[in-house]
């Protein structure tokens, strides 16, 4: 291992995006058992620094392949179209109205006759939208050419907006389990 | 200062010997060490057999006291006695004042930092607690027989990056190395084992209900295989075992004929004295006689139960607030750990049974569990013991953020991120030729800057002149594995290392520390230099050992025969260094062997990682 090899080579796996999540998380705990901190907790100060690096390095790591959306923003960074969410916020009106009529369905819930069914209801349409989603960013990553990563970018926008709601929704779930 | 009385011994520690490491529980109220010694882990009582060491610190006319004594000072004495410091580590003065209203002792403030007016000068929390720490550490030297190695110290697991930086600080000025900052639930659990039981894949919610003399926190742990989550904390900061005592004393005062609103302050502790007692009394009798004054009369246990059932009530509340905020029931709990002095009253653990419909976990005295769970981990990460398959990741308990536009907090590293980590971010300048910014480092979870905790100021020097938006500096955000932030900046286009410049809001700078050190080397008549000398013997043998070892199991197979002679022959360059007493040298030497076996190490590192992810050990490989 070195800090500059990639996160799939870190954890000697194959650069796909369905990432077999069973050898991913038996190979973190091997990796991090070798280099955390803990196991130089007497060492001298600079092999306790080595260890901090190599640690957190492999947590990053892990933190970026085990989910996703960091996983699919990663392939699209190692495939050189990085992007920028700061300056790319133009988003199709199409997608724009989608996020309106989103928003809209939650903000009903509360009011409506069975909110926990009108809640579940939503949280499975918006997995079921997000796992469509993500196959069809995984085909265009998979073509690989300049033209289908900048389809794949757009997908991964999209998939970020999604990745909020389903945040706010599980928000949403804890306030009226709670009252 | 008997601590620094005993000397060094001289000679370099055989490779593997065993590790003189301690657990300590640093505590509001009290606080514990504790060792492994036999493969039992045990809290080290002082020569009259007690193990609970107060935590309050008297500072008298002739010398500083710790302890029991310091608490029988505290009556006559109050404004030079410090109790509780441990609620003003890591905390502004302004903190402090709002939470604890009026204090006996005087505070004063230098930049906003809290400093208690003692006759012996003015103290920083850091340096009381450094005293108590010191107390342990002496009695586990005296019961050790010879200077302690390392240590680990619990800290509550809500603590931020300045709570922890002040206890870290406090170990330093105690010079005390600390091997690890542990979380007090995580290391309750590490008592009973918990941690053991989950490693054999399977996984489970605890529960760690603690109940001190003057707090309350109640945490919720994931495990799954060998990594401990804390997942919910929660707690008063305002209840705990002495609020008991006073619900009791009130009673006891009406039953006297004595008027609570009256009663003269001897009245009261008298009162309060005999509370405590009847309190204690009851854990494992019905009935107690109690008296005061000229009354004489009886407690029932019924009677008690009902009179303190409304505090039980208050930490069943918070406790179920946390299951909550943990997204989960009581069903979800595997296991309850009971941990502080008041949960002997058995209202308390009937209370807590009667929620999560099990017997809580009570087996070791819970005044001493956090204390033992210390000193197995310490016994671990000193390399005593060769359980290898254990580990226990912890993660960052609040989120870390900057501060953006408009007073927006924008997290950098979110909480419950599994530690050491490190994000990067990019900023660039505003103006032409700017070669300085700064960074506002804030905790917490609110959106606003304002509604987190500041943790420190970072100022960034040394960026090359550029015309605006030109220059991209990345900022690196390090958390190691205490928890604690580290600040490191590059500029990009040109490779330049800018300084980054750390001024904590609520802590002592570097320079505040290395001041403070000095002082209390010349306040026990120690020589700087000496002292100094000895920290860099320490530090060399800590390089010697982990070098020799290194080189023996590795060397040949991982270093060319060039670089393993130019290694031996610095190895043994530290060696001669390590026996003749200059520091300055000695620490050059340690500089430059560090730098040269810098590579080694890495390789080692690369080598034992590919060795694992290709299912070989190491000793099947041949070659690199």
């Amino acid at each position: 291992m070195n800090l500059e090899q990639n996160f799939f080579e870190l954890f000697d796996l194959p650069i796909v995006f369905e990432v077999d999540q069973q050898q991913l998380s038996q190979q973190y705990r091997q990796l991090l058992k070798l280099t955390h901190p803990d196991r130089f907790a007497g060492a001298d100060e600079r092999q306790q620094r080595l260890a901090v690096q190599y640690a957190a390095q492999i947590n990053q790591g892990y933190d970026t392949l085990r989910k996703p959306l960091p996983r699919a923003l990663y392939l699209l960074t190692l495939a050189g179209h990085d992007i920028d969410m700061e300056r790319n916020t133009v988003m199709d009106t199409a997608f724009l109205m989608e996020q309106m009529m989103w928003r809209d369905e939650m903000s009903d819930i509360t009011d409506s006759a069975d909110p926990e069914q009108a809640l579940g209801a939503l949280m499975d349409k918006v997995s079921r939208r997000m796992k469509q989603d993500f196959a069809t960013f995984e085909q265009y990553w998979q073509a690989g050419d300049e033209a289908a990563l900048l389809k794949a970018g757009d997908v991964i926008r999209k998939l970020q907006f999604m990745v909020k709601l389903q945040a706010e929704l599980l928000q949403l779930e804890a306030k009226l389990l709670g009252e | 200062m008997a601590l620094l009385q005993i000397s060094e011994p001289g000679q370099t520690p055989e490779p593997h010997q065993q590790k003189r490491a301690i657990g300590i529980d640093l505590g509001t109220t009290n606080s514990l060490v504790a060792t492994v010694r036999n493969d039992k882990a045990a809290t080290l009582p002082n020569l009259q057999g007690q193990h609970l060491l107060p935590s309050v610190v008297h500072y008298g006319e002739n010398d500083i006291v710790v302890g029991h004594a310091a608490q029988a000072a505290s009556l006559q004495d109050p404004n030079n006695t410090i109790v509780s410091v441990k609620r003003m580590m890591g905390r502004g003065l302004a903190d402090i004042l709002a939470a604890e209203g009026g204090n006996a002792y005087h505070l004063s403030d230098e930049d906003g930092m809290p400093y208690i007016e003692t006759r012996r000068g003015s103290v920083s929390p850091v340096e009381v607690s450094a005293q108590i720490l010191k107390s342990l550490v002496v009695r586990a030297q005296e019961t050790l027989g010879g200077a302690i190695d390392g240590a680990v110290i619990t800290v509550p697991a809500y603590f931020d990056d300045a709570q922890r930086q002040a206890t870290k600080d406090a170990a330093t000025l105690a010079g005390l190395k600390v091997y690890r900052l542990l979380n007090e639930p995580t290391a309750a659990a590490v008592a009973y084992g918990l941690d053991q039981e989950t490693t054999n894949d399977s996984s489970g919610v605890i529960a760690v209900y603690d109940l001190g003399g003057g707090t309350f926190d109640v945490s919720i742990l994931r495990l799954e295989k060998g990594l401990f989550e804390v997942i919910a904390t929660g707690g008063d900061s305002a209840l705990g075992g002495d609020d008991f005592d006073h619900l009791v004393a009130q009673w006891l005062l009406l039953q006297a004929g004595i008027d609570a609103v009256t009663a003269t302050p001897l009245q009261w502790r008298q009162a309060i004295i005999e509370g405590r007692r009847a309190k204690e009394a009851l854990t494992d009798r019905d009935t107690v006689a109690v008296t005061l004054d000229a009354w004489q009369g009886e407690l029932s246990r019924a009677q008690f139960d009902d009179m303190v059932s409304p505090l039980i009530q208050r930490t069943i509340r918070t406790f179920k607030r946390a299951l909550r905020d943990a997204e989960l029931s009581v069903d979800d709990l595997a296991e309850v750990v009971m941990v502080g002095g008041s949960t002997r009253v058995s209202a308390v653990r009937d209370q807590v049974a009667q929620l999560c419909r099990r017997a809580p976990l009570t087996s070791i005295d819970p005044d001493k569990v956090v204390a033992t769970g210390a000193a197995i981990q310490a016994n671990i990460l000193a390399g005593n013991k060769s359980s290898a398959d254990l580990l226990l990741l912890d993660v960052i308990p609040l989120s870390l953020g900057i501060e953006t536009m408009g007073g927006l907090m924008e997290k950098v590293i979110h909480r419950n991120t599994t530690i050491p980590v490190t994000r990067a971010q990019e900023f660039t300048t505003y103006k032409d030729g700017q070669t300085a910014m700064a960074i506002h480092v804030f905790q917490g979870e609110r959106e606003l800057i304002n509604d987190n905790r500041s943790l420190a100021r970072f100022e960034l020097h040394g960026i090359p002149a550029m015309p605006a938006g030109g220059a991209k500096i990345r900022v690196t955000f390090q958390v190691d594995a205490d928890g604690l932030l580290n600040v490191s900046a590059q500029e990009l286009s040109t490779g330049v290392q800018s300084s980054v410049q750390v001024k904590p809001s609520y802590g002592l700078s570097d320079a505040k520390i290395t001041q403070m050190l000095q002082d209390s080397f010349s306040a026990a008549g120690e020589d700087k230099e000496s002292r100094a000398l000895r920290e860099q013997q320490v530090e060399a043998d800590r390089m010697i050992e982990a070098l020799s070892t290194a080189l023996a199991k590795d060397g040949a197979l991982l270093l060319s025969d060039t670089e393993l002679a130019a290694l031996k022959s610095a190895l043994s360059d530290l060696q001669y260094s390590r026996e003749h007493d200059d520091a300055k040298a000695l620490t050059a030497m340690i500089e430059q062997v560090g730098a040269a076996s810098e590579a080694f190490a890495a390789r080692r590192m690369n080598h034992s990682i590919k060795a694992a992810l290709s299912g070989h050990t190491l000793d099947e490989l041949e070659n690199f």
